[in-house]
């Protein structure tokens, strides 16, 4: 095996191999995932938006390339795109920030 | 306005450069099956023809567009026209065939000069279904076409026009600039004579994704186009048809300038769905050019892939010649087995 990185975009399309090791709990995860990204409550359009912001915010290169493909497909556009990846990236920011208010808290306690 | 690849001389220009683009790399050094592979690895050795519904004629490559994914190189250079004699000869062979469907295509059908004459003649011949195939733009480009649509509506046509987004960018890029805007302009001239809004004057619109990739689930997309078109235009409209792009063509030159060939080829062979091969359009359709030249579809056609057998000509051809031959193919035929499957009249399954 020659593998010179970490990820490589040929390993997205082996994604339902994980099977090969145990199939039945693979087989629960493809059936769950595939009935999630159905038209529901929400359409498979915002859906794949969401899937989007998310897959920035867990920095996920496999899932950045196939929910921007999935997000085009359905004719998102560029900015809803760019968009959703800055509320991904403001909530992680947000998230981080927040925890200022514990530091300070701490701060105040711990000052005389 | 970009140029056909014609008028750019363009090595694309050349049938069989297209075909050995389909027939080279990932194919020829085996990371993909051919398509005929695919299918005799799933036990079928060759597609062959069911009953013939349609006859699709193309009347002519002309066309006020140059659209950068159009897989017939259309536009207004092209002057290959289809002539009275040939189109009597299609309605001959309709009537004589007890064929229920016409789809009239182009280029823009409606610069054929006797495209009038021919929708004239097929409605007396009492052809039960007359699809035709309008870019929408040309029914504003000029006031020669602006009756149109009430000409549509004496005959009672079906018509398809493709709009690939409901919103200005994403069309004018793929069509050319303004192509939006003046395509609502027709879609409310067609919608104010009763098109899209009474059940028998049925309007569809056709979905092309604008780039490579393949289109989602024609529902969705439906759902989303209604209630923008709607919303912000109050245009309405029967069905949305989704249809994939194929590797032929101008598509096929932007496959390859992007150097997105090998990756969406491989989308498209990942997602073959052998349940879509019974509902594939050559199987029920025969596709006619300007000449009177037989194909099994309009993508052969593009590829001047003519039907199997000696005699490949409208005026002569007899429909148990049609049945009993096999269905020419290549690799773009990916493009119908992909996903949900795609055809000229939507999706497949």
């Amino acid at each position: 095996m020659n593998q010179s990185t970490y990820y490589d975009p040929a390993d997205l399309k082996k994604f339902g191999k994980i099977s090969e090791f145990e199939p039945k709990l693979a087989e629960k995860f493809f059936d769950w995932y595939n009935e999630v990204f159905k038209e529901g409550a929400l359409t498979a359009r915002e859906k794949a938006l969401i899937a989007l912001a998310v897959s920035h915010a867990i920095q996920c290169p496999y899932c950045i390339d196939a929910y921007t493909k999935g997000s085009m497909s359905h004719g998102v556009s560029n900015e809803e795109m760019m968009e959703a990846v800055h509320v991904s990236a403001a909530i992680r920011g947000g998230a981080s920030l927040v925890h200022g208010v514990q530091m300070m808290n701490k701060a105040k306690k711990l000052s005389m | 306005m970009i140029k056909s690849l014609k008028a750019r001389n363009h090595e694309l220009s050349s049938v069989n450069q297209q075909l050995e683009w389909l027939a080279g790399p990932p194919f020829s050094t085996g990371d993909l099956p051919s398509f005929k592979q695919k299918l005799s690895d799933i036990g079928i050795p060759q597609l062959i023809p069911s009953t013939l519904d349609i006859l699709q004629m193309n009347i002519g490559y002309m066309c006020n567009q140059t659209c950068r994914h159009c897989h017939v190189d259309a536009g207004p250079d092209r002057k290959e026209m289809m002539t009275r004699e040939t189109m009597r000869q299609c309605l001959d062979f309709a009537v004589n065939n007890n064929i229920q469907t016409l789809d009239i295509t182009g280029g823009a059908p409606e610069m054929n000069p006797d495209f009038y004459w021919l929708i004239e003649q097929a409605s007396e011949a009492g052809i039960s279904e007359i699809i035709v195939r309008s870019n929408l733009t040309i029914l504003r480009s000029n006031k020669k076409y602006f009756d149109t649509p009430l000409f549509f509506k004496k005959h009672g046509l079906r018509i398809v026009s493709s709009l690939p987004f409901y919103k200005a960018d994403k069309t004018d890029k793929q069509r050319g600039k303004g192509v939006f805007n003046h395509s609502i302009e027709a879609l409310k001239a067609l919608n104010e004579v009763g098109y899209g809004k009474e059940d028998h004057l049925k309007l569809d619109l056709v979905f092309n994704p604008s780039g490579a990739f393949l289109p989602a689930e024609q529902i969705s997309l439906e759902k989303e186009f209604k209630k923008e078109l709607k919303e912000t235009y109050d245009i309405s409209f029967h069905q949305l048809l989704s249809i994939t792009n194929l590797p032929v063509s101008r598509f096929l030159e932007f496959l390859i300038d992007s150097e997105n060939f090998d990756e969406y080829m491989d989308t498209l062979v990942e997602s073959f769905n052998p349940s879509t091969l019974l509902g594939l359009m050559c199987k029920n359709t025969l596709s006619v050019r300007w000449d009177g030249m037989l194909y099994d579809c309009d993508f052969n056609q593009m590829l001047d892939m003519k039907i199997q057998g000696k005699n490949q000509q409208i005026s002569t051809i007899s429909i148990q010649e049609l049945t009993s031959r096999h269905i020419k193919t290549h690799q773009h035929c990916y493009g119908c087995t992909a996903g949900a499957g795609s055809s000229c009249q939507g999706v497949i399954i």
